[in-house]
């Protein structure tokens, strides 16, 4: 096997499906010569040409709007939106056609496609780089978004999500884009979207975290390993359709809730799960369900950017918190 | 002088000719027939046989009664808002029967004789418009998407449908219609950079009808044309008076060929008017005069096709009087079908948002099933 960190993993990804489907397309700004601003689309154009993986015009509405039509006329188009912060221009083509083509034509046309784009913060960038915006997309009913934290669950997914027969929000934590290494099987597998992963089991806390942000809750559970609390880990994986079995069936067995992102807290996807553990899992708490989030404010330029995210003292703050209540 | 512009370059000097001929610079418009319905432009007259002719008018006249029974019935409470097509019709039927089977149609949502020609029925309008999704399930294969309401978004969609026609080497053109206000939204020109840098197969049908709701054509853009835009985006461009059944019929039939052979895109303006009300729900009065209404009634593309179907003995007042009963009673029955057609269940609301269910939306399905079902007992 090979030793792939997020960035490869997702070319890989790529590669098998553009090799197996010619239905599959790729392409973005700058996805096609250069393999995107990341470098994670590159190799592919020299690989399977022009016509399969191309650069697009700078316009971010008509990228997801033809894709939307060439998923109609019998693609599965796989566009990239060169960062987060500029999905916007697109939103009227992801929410008003992607996400009810299916349902608008009763089921004739339907829109298999993945929109990716690189997201969250923390790698210093400019203004409009570092959003988490997953709950924008979660709430539009017709899509499901999909968030890895490790590079074989990047590839995984994002085959699942190529494969998948309706549109994908496929968001990729650019902080962990080249953080971690992983042994990855080069050629096909997937990973199921909606399923979560128990990545630690324990029975006094249940966390709740997904993204770049399991590396942050990791760092403090090994400082509540050393303080003896017993904390079960789960990885979302898919903000929508969300897994909610996994989370109930743990808190049942603890008892508690912390959920952890860098979305900014109000009506994140924090507040949806504790919503679900409330009407689910009610009289098994023992402790008001908690959250550790970014704040209601626009990300802050980098010199502010640590204030923002939780790290891994307010995590473990919280874990704390949580189990002494 | 005609100076061949740079998009038309990869046609050949007959494909290239319509275009240059009515360069949009230049201020010429294509009309080969007049208000009296006489061939003005014989040149550019569409090799069509009568019979062909004939039918282009029945659609256009069963258009025209089954949007104005529409009306009514919105009026009586049987339908919803809904947008009309009345004055429309050349622009519409014209340019859907200069298409083939193949061909795929990117609408907005006022095409209604368009929509007709590429298979839609009164059914399907009623259904749609008197507030049902059956509305947009059309026989499979008919290749007409479902009415785009937020504006000009569906051209990037015409794109798109382009650009795998194109990478399959399928040899399908696709039409996509719009309005004058939609050439002001940004979506037009994202999709027309796409359309023309990937050179696809998309003919951008712009019915410029004078409004965008209350706003006059002359406030939506300083341009002098709409057609002229497509100079911008390297491609040929055109205005044809919209009410001209012939004219608007034969830039599309040059469109389309053109688009099918390689050639990419094209922008056809058709010039026409709105002679309703923007939906059930506006009062022209409003914005415009009776004199203007009443100019505009005199240049309406049922009559002058009329007349000409007439004075080639190809139609009179008994013909007339019999498809409009032909057509009242066709138009009667669906509205009954429509009528008589159940109300969504539960299971409708939801089965079409996913191909798979998620388990949560299965779990509201359930909670919104059971909870109706504790109410009636
Ligand atoms: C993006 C968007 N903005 C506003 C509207 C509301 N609206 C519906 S129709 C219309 C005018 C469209 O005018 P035009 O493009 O000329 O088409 P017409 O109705 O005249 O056929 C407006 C503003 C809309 N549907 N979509
Ligand atoms: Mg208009």
């Amino acid at each position: 096997m090979a030793v792939m960190n997020m960035v490869q993993a997702i070319n890989s990804a790529l590669d098998v499906k553009l090799a197996d489907d010619p239905s599959v397309i790729v392409f973005g700004e700058d996805a096609g010569l250069e393999g995107g601003v990341f470098r994670v689309t590159e190799g592919l154009q020299q690989k399977y040409g022009e016509k399969r993986v191309f650069d697009t015009p700078l316009a971010e509405s008509i990228i997801v709007g033809s894709g939307v039509g060439m998923a109609i006329n019998g693609l599965r188009p796989v566009c990239e939106i060169q960062f987060d912060g500029f999905m916007y221009p697109a939103f009227n083509q992801i929410i008003s056609h992607a996400a009810r083509m299916r349902l608008r034509s009763r089921g004739t046309y339907s829109v298999p496609m993945v929109i990716r784009a690189p997201y969250g913060g923390g790698i210093r960038a400019l203004e409009h780089h570092s959003e988490s915006m997953e709950a924008l997309y979660a709430h539009i009913p017709g899509l499901k978004v999909v968030i890895p934290a490790t590079p074989y669950d990047a590839k995984g997914l994002l085959i699942s999500a190529i494969e998948d027969n309706d549109p994908v929000i496929f968001f990729e934590p650019k902080k962990i884009y080249r953080a971690i290494k992983q042994e990855v099987p080069e050629g096909e597998y997937r990973i199921k979207i909606g399923k979560a992963a128990i990545l630690q089991e324990g029975d006094q806390l249940t966390v709740v975290a997904y993204g770049a942000m399991i590396r942050t809750v990791q760092q403090a559970l090994q400082k509540a390993k050393k303080d003896g609390l017993s904390v079960e880990l789960i990885d979302l994986r898919t903000i929508y359709p969300m897994d909610a079995d996994t989370i109930i069936n743990s808190v049942k067995k603890t008892g508690r809730l912390l959920v952890a992102h860098e979305a900014p807290r109000s009506f994140g996807p924090a507040a949806e799960i504790i919503a679900l553990v409330n009407e689910e899992a009610f009289l098994h708490l023992e402790a008001p369900p908690a959250r550790v989030t970014g704040m209601d404010t626009v990300v802050p330029l980098p010199k502010g950017e640590d204030l923002y995210f939780p790290d891994a003292d307010r995590v473990y703050d919280a874990i704390k918190r949580t189990i002494d209540f | 002088m005609v100076t061949t512009r740079a998009s038309t370059k990869y046609m050949t000097e007959e494909q290239a000719m319509l275009f240059n001929a009515f360069d949009p610079l230049s201020g010429k418009r294509l009309q080969v027939m007049d208000e009296k319905g006489d061939i003005v432009d014989a040149k550019w007259m569409p090799d069509l046989p009568d019979s062909k002719v004939v039918e282009a008018y029945k659609v256009m006249l069963y258009a025209r009664i089954a949007d104005t029974k529409s009306v009514s019935y919105q009026r009586q409470g049987r339908l919803y808002t809904l947008p009309s097509n009345m004055g429309q019709e050349a622009a519409a039927v014209g340019s859907a029967m200069a298409l083939e089977k193949i061909d795929w149609m990117v609408p907005a949502y006022r095409e209604l004789g368009a929509w007709l020609v590429k298979g839609a029925t009164m059914l399907h309008y009623f259904l749609y418009f008197g507030g049902s999704e059956e509305g947009s399930r059309y026989p499979e294969g008919t290749r007409l998407l479902p009415v785009s309401v937020p504006i000009s978004s569906q051209l990037c969609h015409a794109a798109g449908i382009a650009h795998a026609a194109k990478y399959r080497g399928d040899r399908e053109v696709v039409i996509t219609y719009f309005g004058d206000g939609g050439s002001s939204q940004g979506d037009f020109h994202e999709a027309s950079n796409w359309a023309a840098v990937y050179e696809l197969p998309v003919i951008f049908f712009c019915n410029n009808n004078g409004y965008a709701i209350s706003l006059r054509r002359d406030k939506q853009t300083k341009s002098k044309t709409i057609a002229q835009k497509a100079i911008a985006y390297g491609m040929p461009g055109i205005q044809v008076d919209g009410n001209d059944f012939f004219a608007v019929y034969r830039a599309t039939h040059e469109a389309a060929k053109n688009a099918r052979d390689g050639n990419g895109p094209s922008l056809i303006e058709a010039v026409t008017y709105r002679r309703g009300s923007h939906t059930t729900s506006d009062d022209p009065t409003r914005y415009r005069s009776a004199d203007e209404e009443k100019a505009w009634e005199a240049k309406d593309p049922m009559i002058r096709l009329r007349k000409y179907l007439e004075k080639k003995k190809l139609w009179d007042e008994d013909r007339e009087k019999k498809h409009i009963e032909e057509a009242t009673s066709d138009i009667d029955r669906q509205f009954k079908q429509f009528e008589a057609t159940a109300a969504p269940t539960v299971e409708d609301i939801f089965k079409y948002q996913f191909d798979e269910m998620p388990d949560s939306l299965k779990k509201q399905m359930v909670e919104l099933r059971n909870f109706i079902n504790r109410k009636e007992g």
